[in-house]
């Protein structure tokens, strides 16, 4: 028996020029990041104010940083990908073979979606939901750490698959027979497994503890109905992933069995069934689209309300909406293989219901026109993302629809048609989305405002480049141009493809404009400070505390009196030119840090490399690890520290006295 | 979208008018959007502030009607169109249908006649004006069948059978390709359809017959190892029942190799 399982030196691609290069940048710029870390000494702040903390708020600019991070390497991908076809044309074959290429697709994919998307996304629940519910902490602030560290194991391996062997060959979703050991024997397959169950159980794990906050931690008077729609939109969001992400590590777990114990769940012989796979993996899929783009609309429902100055038009309405789009996202997965040949009836009714999803989400795009009907717009980065959501999401729903139509999909599924369509929701939407709401809440983070000058280029680069990556595709998908070419047959798509480059680079201008963004804003600080916490005129909860908030958020829960809560209280401070009385200040009592996260998540990354290279006993060293830290957690003797009231009372009075100067400057304008 | 059949021809109607019928409500949200943006901008005096207008029953209603009301008449299109245009139903038509099995390969196509009893690979004649009536099959990983200007594209399953028929009204040259990944020498999967008059299909089929090469278990055997941009190969006969064979695991499957092995024709 061999020590190492099926590693040797072979899974270092010293023949691959691209990729050995790519994975030596990767691994000498993380070491000069951590050198840089240890050398400035900081890692004690980062260990203590990051790494183990329990504070949602931390917690959400990790997800984010971890977000951004895996943008840069998913978007290298894409560029790589937009250049082969560029080039790969008629008698040349391109820069990169299939075995690469094909990598390269799938790692874009499923990092995109897993570990770019996805953590946006969450990161933004976490910093934002309690805050917006006027609470302190979500319901299990442990558990969210936990969350985040599988995350970020997850996004670990399917990295060390960059430099240590390979990555699948077999697209974001690995359809087997071809993901199966006869097919693919490689590695690959088992790197995308093991990060995706071990993410896996970090998402399902923030969807069980984001459900239990907004069902049952609210301040004082927030009634469901007086919710904001992000905390709506997010309860669509989680439900979604408790119900579906276990769909996903159930059918990921028969794909393993059928690799690594020989099962036949999926398998072309001994009575597997590779459209089991299919469905299943749809029944997860379709849903994940909403977990992704209902915290989206939820971000514009903010950003187009406040930008506005006008509460949501049609709040019910919009609360009806969402539910609608989360309950029937589950009943269309099967439009993703109308051309299965499952027959009339099954295709027409799922052609259907997947357009019914056009009516909820249509209301949304009038109610948001709606809302800026009668108000004062104003065009700040995040009203830009707004209108060019708006813009852009309803061709993207146009040809969604199209695609519903079952008649229509049988000559464009699967071709670049389709795949303009899911870039057009996930960037017009997603992306936009998260963009519009990093920019949104970034100064409540961390108590200055991002470069306006700089954003708005960033959103002008992220529209054009958009637009020039993917109507070319559109116009190809309808030429029969179907996706995951590594050659292009006809020598007449190139003068499209080149435009699709051109548009590629133009996005990547908006990935390095926002680092530019990023560092210069941090320089200029001083400059654009956020001093009141409300740098906006806001009209929910979150700007009610200052920027960025202390850990507690709140020195006292804020008394909720009607749909928009911070609105009404400061409307009526200014009315009455005077803030709220004094209230009884108490100690707060917080939950500790702990490292129980990233200890476990060690170990589980150890696990999982050695699942992946058959190195039995690591995998049983690791799971032993992992489970002993959860003992060692369950017997801790401390899990809360008190803040003692002089400190609560300092803080707050120190708030009262820069709202109190607030509030004179704003009558004495009026 | 410049199709030559009658399936690929109604599906671009389709098309075209569903496009229409959004495009009549894309357009005016588009133009609304930049225009009450732009109208109601902070620095325009002109217009009204109405910072507590946050509902109205009529709109709602009517915001809620549009959509429903379009989602209606494209429910009624989408219940017609996917009647009408099944794959597996057959094309109405005076003329016999051309049988025609197809099975995909690691990474090519293979083409069976079973009534002429001869069979092609990456290259698919059929006579213009006459249905063709498909069975398709893979003898390995998924794959789509799809002739763009034809319409309509299928998968091709391993162990499973799925029913397409097309037509191919007037004589050309078609590309056809596999539309879903299969691995490495999926690009390579291209193949050429040749739609040619009646008369030349007969004379086609009966020159074919003339082909030394035999698709028996040991010719299947050579041709089912991986390869990719195969040049057009012609069999001038098939071991009968190949294709239900290939359907059923009876033959060995390239990259599975604990299956027995075939045992004769027909076996």
């Amino acid at each position: 028996m061999n020590l190492l399982g099926k590693l040797t030196w072979h899974a270092i691609p010293f023949d691959q020029p691209i990729a050995l290069v790519t994975g030596l940048v990767v691994v000498l710029a993380l070491g000069a990041i951590l050198g840089w870390i240890t050398v400035k000494g900081h890692w004690p702040y980062l260990w203590h104010e990051y790494i183990t903390s329990t504070d949602h708020k931390r917690i959400g600019i990790m997800y984010i940083v971890l977000a951004l991070v895996m943008l840069m390497r998913g978007f290298a991908d894409a560029i790589m990908m937009r250049a082969q076809q560029t080039v790969a044309i008629g008698q040349s074959q391109g820069y990169l073979p299939p075995e690469h290429y094909d990598q390269i697709f799938s790692a874009h994919g499923t990092i995109m979606i897993f570990f770019m998307a996805m953590p946006f996304i969450i990161g933004l629940m976490n910093f934002v939901v309690p805050l917006q519910l006027g609470v302190r902490d979500v319901a299990f602030p442990t558990m969210n750490n936990v969350s985040f560290w599988l995350t970020a194991s997850g996004a670990l391996l399917i990295n060390v698959s960059l430099v240590v062997g390979e990555f699948a060959r077999t697209g974001w979703l690995a359809f087997p027979p071809l993901s199966e050991k006869a097919f693919s024997p490689g590695v690959g397959v088992d790197y995308y497994l093991v990060a995706l169950q071990i993410s896996g159980v970090g998402t399902l794990l923030t969807g069980v503890n984001f459900v239990t906050t907004i069902l049952k931690i609210r301040a004082p008077g927030m009634s469901y109905l007086r919710m904001p729609v992000f905390c709506w939109t997010s309860l669509a969001s989680n439900l979604l992933i408790i119900a579906a992400f276990p769909i996903l590590t159930a059918t990921l777990a028969m794909l393993m069995l059928d690799r690594y114990l020989g099962f036949h769940f999926f398998t072309n012989d001994g009575g597997g069934n590779s459209m089991l796979y299919m469905n299943l993996i749809w029944a997860w899929g379709h849903p994940e689209v909403y977990i992704l783009v209902l915290p989206a609309f939820g971000t514009f429902s903010e950003v187009v309300s406040t930008f506005s100055g006008k509460p949501l038009f049609g709040y019910r309405s919009m609360v009806f909406a969402t539910l609608a789009i989360c309950i029937i996202s589950f009943m269309v997965w099967l439009h993703h293989f109308f051309t299965m040949g499952a027959g009339a009836d099954v295709n027409a009714i799922f052609g259907i219901a997947s357009m019914v999803i056009a009516v909820p989400t249509g209301v949304k795009i009038f109610n948001w026109l709606f809302t800026m009907y009668g108000g004062r717009v104003r065009f700040t980065v995040p009203m830009h993302y707004a209108l060019g959501f708006i813009v852009t999401f309803a061709i993207g729903g146009l040809t969604g629809v199209l695609l519903a139509i079952p008649p229509v999909d049988f000559v464009v599924h699967n071709s670049l048609f389709l795949v303009a369509h899911f870039h057009n929701v996930i960037i017009g939407a997603v992306v936009f989305g998260v963009m519009a709401g990093y920019t949104y809440w970034f100064p409540k983070a961390f108590g200055f405002t991002l470069d306006e000058r700089i954003g708005k280029a960033v959103f002008w680069c992220w529209f054009i480049g958009f637009y020039l990556a993917f109507m070319p595709l559109y116009v190809l998908g309808l030429f029969g141009a179907t996706r995951r070419m590594q050659h292009i047959p006809d020598a007449s798509w190139e003068p499209w493809l080149i435009v699709a480059m051109i548009g590629a680079l133009f996005v990547l201008a908006a990935i390095v404009l926002t680092v530019v963004q990023l560092i210069h804003s941090i320089k200029t600080r001083d400059q654009r400070r956020d001093i009141t916490g409300d740098p906006w005129d806001g009209r929910t909860l979150e700007w009610l505390t200052l920027s960025p908030p202390p850990h507690y958020n709140f020195a006292v829960l804020p008394d909720v009196h009607g749909e928009e809560a911070y609105w009404t209280r400061k409307q009526t401070a200014i009315k009455l030119d005077r803030l709220i009385d004094e209230p009884d200040y108490k100690p707060i009592e917080m939950p500790i840090n702990t490292p129980t996260g990233v200890i476990c998540a060690f170990f589980a990354s150890v696990c999982g490399f050695a699942v992946i290279w058959y190195i039995w006993w690591l995998a049983i060293l690791g799971l032993i690890g992992a489970f002993a830290v959860f003992v060692w957690y369950a017997w801790r003797d401390e899990h809360e520290h008190v803040i003692p009231v002089e400190e609560v009372k300092a803080n707050a009075r120190e708030r009262r006295r820069i709202r109190q100067e607030h509030l004179q400057s704003l009558s004495q304008s009026v | 979208m410049d199709p030559v059949g009658p399936v690929g021809q109604a599906e671009k109607t389709i098309l075209i008018n569903s496009t229409a019928i959004m495009l009549a409500i894309v357009i005016p949200v588009i133009i609304a959007t930049i225009a009450f943006a732009w109208w109601f901008r902070r620095g325009n005096t002109k217009a009204t502030y109405r910072p507590d207008w946050e509902y109205s029953g009529a709109i709602e209603m009517v915001v809620w009607a549009i959509p429903a009301l379009t989602i209606m008449l494209l429910g009624g299109i989408t219940w017609i169109g996917s009647h009408d245009l099944e794959p597996s139903k057959p094309l109405p038509s005076k003329t016999q249908p051309l049988k025609v099995d197809v099975v995909s390969l690691d990474w090519k196509w293979l083409f069976i006649y079973p009534d002429q009893g001869v069979a092609t690979v990456n290259q698919l004649v059929v006579p213009a004006g006459v249905p063709v009536s498909y069975r398709l099959t893979s003898a390995t990983v998924w794959n789509s069948f799809f002739v763009p200007q034809m319409g309509t594209m299928i998968y091709t399953m391993p162990r499973m059978t799925t029913q397409l028929h097309l037509q191919a009204d007037k004589p050309g040259v078609y590309d056809g390709l596999s539309s879903h990944y299969s691995g490495e020498g999926f690009s390579g999967m291209q193949f050429k359809v040749h739609a040619v008059p009646p008369q030349a299909f007969a004379a086609w089929a009966q020159g074919a017959r003339g082909s030394q090469l035999k698709l028996d278990g040991a010719g299947y055997a050579e041709l089912s190892k991986p390869s990719s941009y195969v040049k057009p190969i012609t069999y001038g006969a098939v071991v009968p029942g190949l294709f239900d064979a290939i359907v059923t695991n009876r033959v060995p499957a390239p990259a599975v190799q604990h299956n027995k092995p075939i045992s004769g024709p027909g076996a």
